[in-house]
């Protein structure tokens, strides 16, 4: 912009036609500037894009990621002067884990018999059992966890990155969220905010209708009838382009139309499986009655992340087990368990988990004290996300929490924390990542966050 | 605890202390003046005493209150809690850094931290009076907007003969020292367009084009006045002028955030917006009405109830309903009424000063809760029913006649839906019910028998509660039904009282009572406070709403100036503080709010004074002329007002012309919202927006808008978020709009309709009939060259549709011109306004 008005400036004054034209060209120029134009990084990284998997509703990190061998011995027990000053209700019993943990690959990784699959890939899980975050309601939780703030409407994580990054893909959306949770916080976890609209999620409700993207398809006409219209139109555009060579906006006009076309067979070819193997489907679990919807989730987060979507996040609601802790917990992981491993599997195989950061969380994790025999309440002192691929270390436990699971005590994680991490893997420095906006640079990590850099790879440059 | 060994080697001391303080207190006292006292005076009194020249950071630390409370980075002590004490973190140079430059020995370190262990006993009596930094006025003023704003003479120019109004000499004077020539005027069928959407927001019709045209043939400076004088009569230019200041009040139907609970009565506020554009309400009675309507003397009951929906301006902010902590609830209620009034009126971003002085402009932490103890001694009722997932249920303002009360809602569409789901429930535990006796009845042993009474007690328990959920919400739907008026708004809390500053905005963490007042900016006097009793908003919106305020009337006039010509004068429309824009026309725009105030503060009159001048009537295209690439080179972006800005319209004037020009507008106000029939509840949970009944024809500013569901054609287009002030819309360009202008069912049906109405046109050739598409949809002719490319689309889509879709002669036919039309419809030149 300002390199522009320079170089105006500096050609003077006194020509005519001719430089007027070269100005108007230069103006249009700019308008081909498409905000979602791909961008260079701060500084270089490993990952590319996200797949950022929301487990919705608060999974128990005790009887999945974060194992705690001293449950088992004050099982039935109330934790006594060991949980000084952290926060557990009184009369609360602990309470074991139902489930095995058993160590696997190399790292030796402890990890529950809930996640039999996801297992085999532990050497490049990255488990951040040291996370925290400051509500422990859902609605306030899972805000925060998608937009730093449950306090004020702010763009999403997903909003930031594109913003950050753009997008290599100008036929698909560069942020798409399937599935997303109608209520608490609803479209605010996948908004813009105060960036500019184009940069908030495209939301995938329904993974198996026709036009499952809005006004993908054409219910009317024909795609030869709806080119010959288009061409028409087209024609119409680049007249008043022409007319007003000031204005560049006309031209990225005729570039979203271009844009558009392209869209509406880019969207179904990805969403379409039907050219996966037997044998990848089955690796995600397609086809298993208990995996096969998440399954598909995790194959889309593929092919959309292979066909240049930046940001693609997957969720999977009902992890509130304040009740029948056993049966649901396992119901859930095998609805997850198979697919997330194929999902790693498959990107591994295609090497794409190198520059692909999953990152795996709810909005907070359960009290390892309990009220009830089945069930465990919410629990946001301390928690585990976890995270795989690209520039993370693998076969690690970062960060922990008390004996018992209660709350982070080492090497702790907050919300804001996560985000410049999740950033600074992307080669975005937080602090510089800035929108201003009523006179303020904002940023997504508002005035907190730090790099946990004891996590991130060697090979990482960033 | 001390460990004895460390103070014995100060028993001297000791000793002389002994003489009037006892025991541990003794050794304490001690302790504090040998280690702390001394360490504090030689090394952080410099910068934070009463006695420093300059107090920095907020921070006071010669008195117990003082280092207690701490300044802008928190507490500066804690006693027992080193961890959350920053004056160990600062002396410690681990993030904060003090003393800056000197690192203080490790020992003095160690010993402040004993010290805090200990309590940090500390003798200094005394209220650390001051607090935080002060505003010094006179130097606040230095900056341009601050300043008042003074009438000015209007410039002189060479060219005598261009200007038509004084607006016209600023905006030359300018262009003519740079030696630029502004470009030349926009054609008729260009302006009359342009006055249209500008005013009504609607196109003009084909007769209205051309009878603009023949009038301004004759003389176009009586053309634009009549146009300009008629529009602004219509009850349109309320919907189209309603929308701008209703994007600045971040209006919304529900309260955003992680529950988002439906308001349905906000409605009201919208129709009073309209209205008050329409009626003519001069700006500043608009701003006391919105404030502290509640307030005013009322000559009618009808003027009282529509002074009080004014106060819902306040009301219908986002709220977060499942909050924990009142307090919290409360003070961001407050932040969030600090932040839309500041920003709307004012222009500048008080709310940044919640837990810090302001980082750039001259608002001090103080000043703002001088501001939030106005609105903690306010009311706000915003209507939501008590839940599961509300904990902060809110009431209406119902108006009946001449009784004004405070009605609780209930959830549900008028109750019916949680009537409905009572019955289920009831007809659920009758069932239950009847199990429980059944088991009672086979219980084999007096274990089971217990077992079993005690669930058939539990059952009919429940039953219980649930009759008498049911009569309560049966009596709430019924006196729902009366001829009460319910509106959101504000009323007067019981006991108007100052507030505490909040330690960084910590809503539990108390400073000192700040008295209520205003702020220095803006003001003749430094830190006025409040003079009389009351919540102190009628005394506010007097402060905003007085002539001398210099921020009131620029930033109004900034707005309308914004609208007419593309960009405000100064580009940051909500911020006209430091870190907002600087006017590129500084005497403009005091020329402008002088006379806005001088006219009675008529928003009507400004806008006609703007649309009469020759700088609204220049051409926004322009062609390749020397003079004007030397306009290009000099103001590439057109800050000197040399052309007009070609500007994009709005979702809502985009989706009003499509109705409007297929015919299928209906310009009928609407009375209430379809947020209505979907009734009180939150979204997602007890309502659900799939089930949203909106009428398709109604005009934009009609339609609901849900927080986080905004109608999609609205936020394709850049709608902004409606959970922050916005005076400003982007304007992006993206595939998704052109994916809807090509498939939305709306669109495809739109076109259809259009196609009908062009087919309906009897007695016309193809090419007259092409060109009638032209005229209502673009308000110009086609060029021969036009004409002929569409026709050629036509016989070419017409040969594929027969030979190749098979489709019948007549389908043909429609979906032939319905092609043409879609294309116009999706063109960039209808979203346009050149």
């Amino acid at each position: 912009m300002l390199s522009r008005r320079k170089a105006l400036v500096a050609s003077g004054c006194g020509f005519g036609y001719l430089a007027f034209s070269a100005l108007a060209t230069e103006a249009s120029e700019r308008g081909q500037q498409n905000p979602l134009v791909q961008r260079k990084p701060h500084f270089p990284a490993a990952a590319k894009r996200v797949i950022f998997l929301c487990m919705r509703g608060g999974p128990s990190h005790v009887d999945t990621f974060d194992y705690k061998p001293q449950l088992d011995k004050f099982d039935g027990k109330a934790p006594g002067a060991a949980a000084t000053g952290l926060n557990v209700q009184k009369g609360r019993k602990l309470k074991k884990s139902p489930w095995k943990f058993q160590q696997h690959g190399e790292s030796g990784l402890p990890i529950s018999s809930l996640y039999p699959h996801l297992s085999r890939h532990a050497d490049d899980l990255c488990l951040l059992n040291g996370s925290y975050t400051d509500i422990p309601n859902h609605p306030q939780a899972l805000v925060q966890l998608h937009t730093g703030s449950f306090q004020f409407v702010r763009p999403s994580v997903g909003a930031w990155v594109l913003y950050g990054l753009g997008t290599d893909n100008q036929d698909l959306p560069g942020f798409i969220t399937i599935k997303p949770p109608a209520r608490l916080g609803g479209a605010q976890n996948y908004g813009s905010g105060f960036l500019p609209a184009v940069y908030q999620g495209t939301p995938i409700s329904d993974i198996r209708s026709s036009s499952p993207i809005a006004n993908v398809r054409n219910p009317n006409v024909s795609k030869l009838m709806q080119r010959k219209q288009l061409d028409l139109l087209q024609a119409m555009n680049r007249d008043s382009a022409e007319r007003n060579p000031l204005n560049s906006e006309l031209e990225g006009v005729i570039e979203s139309y271009e844009l558009g076309y392209r869209m509406q067979s880019a969207v179904p070819e990805v969403l379409d499986l039907a050219s996966e193997s037997a044998k990848t489907l089955s690796s995600y679990g397609i086809g298993n009655a208990k995996s096969d919807e998440f399954g598909r989730q995790c194959l889309m987060a593929r092919r959309f992340a292979e066909a240049g979507v930046r940001f693609i996040e997957l969720t999977h609601e009902g992890w509130d087990q304040h009740n029948n802790l056993s049966a649901k917990l396992s119901s859930n992981c095998e609805a997850t368990d198979l697919p997330i491993a194929g999902l790693i599997g498959d990107l591994k195989q295609r090497d794409m988990l190198k520059d692909t950061l999953v990152i795996w969380s709810g909005e907070f994790g359960r009290t390892p004290a309990v009220r009830r025999s089945d069930g465990r309440d919410h629990n946001a002192t301390g928690y585990t996300v976890w995270m795989c691929g690209a520039g993370v270390k693998g076969g690690i436990r970062y960060g922990a929490t008390d004996d018992f699971g209660i709350a982070a005590v080492e090497d702790r994680m907050h919300v804001h924390d996560l985000h410049a991490t999740t950033l600074h893997l992307l080669g975005l420095d937080h602090t510089k990542l800035t929108y201003r906006y009523a006179g303020r640079d904002f940023r997504l990590t508002d005035v907190y966050g730090r790099v946990a850099s004891e996590i991130i790879a060697s090979t990482n440059n960033g | 605890m001390f460990r004895p060994a460390t103070l014995f080697t100060i028993f001297s001391f000791q000793l002389w202390l002994c003489s009037f303080v006892h025991g541990e207190d003794a050794e304490m006292a001690v302790f504090f003046e040998t280690k702390i006292r001394p360490v504090l005076v030689a090394e952080c009194y410099e910068c934070h005493s009463s006695s420093a020249k300059s107090v920095k950071g907020g921070l006071l630390i010669d008195t117990r209150d003082g280092i207690r409370r701490g300044g802008e980075s928190g507490h500066g002590v804690v006693p027992g809690q080193p961890a959350d004490s920053l004056i160990l973190e600062a002396m410690r140079h681990d993030g904060l850094e003090m003393p800056p430059e000197k690192k203080l020995d490790a020992k003095v370190v160690a010993d402040f931290r004993k010290w805090i262990l200990a309590g940090a006993y500390d003798p200094r009596d005394g209220k650390s009076d001051l607090v935080r930094e002060t505003v010094d006025l006179q130097k606040a003023r230095e900056f341009w907007s601050f300043k008042a704003a003074k009438s000015v003479e209007v410039p002189a120019v060479n060219q005598h003969q261009w200007g038509k109004t004084a607006i016209d000499q600023f905006i030359l004077s300018r262009l003519e020292a740079k030696g630029l020539r502004p470009a030349g005027d926009a054609g008729p069928q260009a302006l009359v367009r342009r006055i249209f959407f500008d005013l009504v927001g609607l196109p003009p019709s084909v007769q209205d084009v051309q009878s603009f045209v023949t009038a301004s043939r004759l003389n176009e400076d009586v053309a634009i006045d009549e146009l300009v004088s008629q529009l602004l009569e219509t009850p349109q230019f309320g919907e189209r002028w309603g929308r701008h200041w209703l994007d600045v009040v971040r209006y919304a139907e529900s309260t955003g955030m992680e529950r988002n609970g439906t308001f349905t009565s906000a409605w009201r506020y919208r129709d009073y917006v309209i209205d008050a554009f329409n009626r003519g309400l001069p700006y500043d009675q608009f701003i006391r009405e919105q404030i502290a309507g509640d307030l005013l003397d009322a000559s009618s009951s009808d003027e009282r109830t529509r002074m009080l929906t004014a106060t819902g301006m306040l009301a219908i902010g986002p709220k977060s309903l499942n909050e924990t902590n009142k307090e919290k609830f409360l003070m961001d209620v407050v932040d969030e009424q600090i932040d839309v009034v500041s920003r709307a009126f004012l222009g500048v971003t008080a709310s940044c000063a919640r837990c810090h002085d302001h980082k750039f402009d001259p608002i001090p932490q103080s000043e703002y809760y001088a501001l939030a103890g106005i609105f903690t001694s306010t009311r706000t009722h915003y209507g939501t029913a008590k839940a599961n997932g509300n904990r902060n249920p809110g009431q209406l303002i119902s108006i009946d006649g001449g009784d004004v009360s405070l009605v609780a809602v209930s959830g549900g569409s008028n109750g019916k839906n949680e009537v409905k789901r009572i019955r289920n429930q009831l007809k659920k535990l009758t069932r239950k019910l009847a199990a429980n006796k059944k088991q009672l009845a086979a219980a084999k042993n007096a274990k089971a028998r217990e077992q079993a009474q005690v669930q058939v007690r539990d059952t009919e328990d429940s039953l219980k509660r649930f009759r008498n959920r049911l009569r309560q919400v049966e009596q709430n739907a019924e006196t729902g039904s009366s001829d009460a008026t319910l509106v959101m708004g504000l009323g007067e809390s019981n006991k108007p009282a100052n507030t505490r500053l909040r330690i960084r905005g910590e809503p539990n963490d108390y400073g000192v009572v700040v008295p209520r007042g205003f702020l220095t900016i803006g003001s003749e006097t430094e830190h006025p406070v409040l003079q009389h009793g009351g919540s102190g908003r009628r005394e506010l919106a007097d402060w905003i709403a007085r002539a001398e305020n210099p921020l009131t009337a620029r930033v109004a006039v900034n707005r309308i100036w914004q609208h007419l010509l593309g960009r405000g004068i100064v580009a940051t429309v909500d911020n006209f503080g430091a870190n907002g824009g600087r006017p590129s026309h500084p005497l403009l725009l005091d020329h402008l709010a002088t006379e806005f105030v001088a006219s009675g503060w008529s928003i009507k009159q400004l806008i006609r004074q703007i649309m009469v001048s020759r700088v609204y009537r220049l051409a926004a295209k322009v062609d390749g002329t020397t003079e004007l690439a030397a306009c290009v080179a000099a103001d590439p972006d057109n800050e000197l007002f040399w052309r007009m800005n070609q500007r994009r319209l709005e979702g809502e004037a985009i989706r009003d012309a499509m109705l409007s020009v297929s015919g299928e507008l209906d310009l009928q106000p609407r009375k209430a919202s379809p947020v209505v029939g979907l009734g009180e509840g939150l979204i997602g949970q007890t309502v659900k927006v799939d089930t949203l009944q909106t009428d398709d024809r109604m005009r934009s500013v009609y339609l609901p808008i849900l927080r986080g569901a905004v109608p999609e054609m609205l936020s394709l287009f850049d709608f902004p978020e409606p959970s922050i002030v916005g005076g400003k819309r982007n304007v992006t360009t993206v595939p998704t709009q052109a994916l809807f202008m090509m498939n939305s069912p709306a669109v495809l049906e739109l076109s259809r309709r259009f196609a009908a109405r062009l087919l309906a046109s009897g007695g016309m050739d193809p090419a007259a009939r092409v060109a009638l598409g032209y005229r209502i949809a673009l308000a110009r002719d086609p060029t021969p060259d036009e004409v002929k490319r569409v026709v050629t689309f036509m016989v070419d889509a017409r040969e594929t549709l027969r030979q190749v879709e098979k489709l019948d002669r007549e389908e043909t036919q429609l979906a032939v011109w319905a092609g043409f039309c879609q294309s116009l419809l999706g063109s960039s030149e209808f979203r346009y306004l050149n």
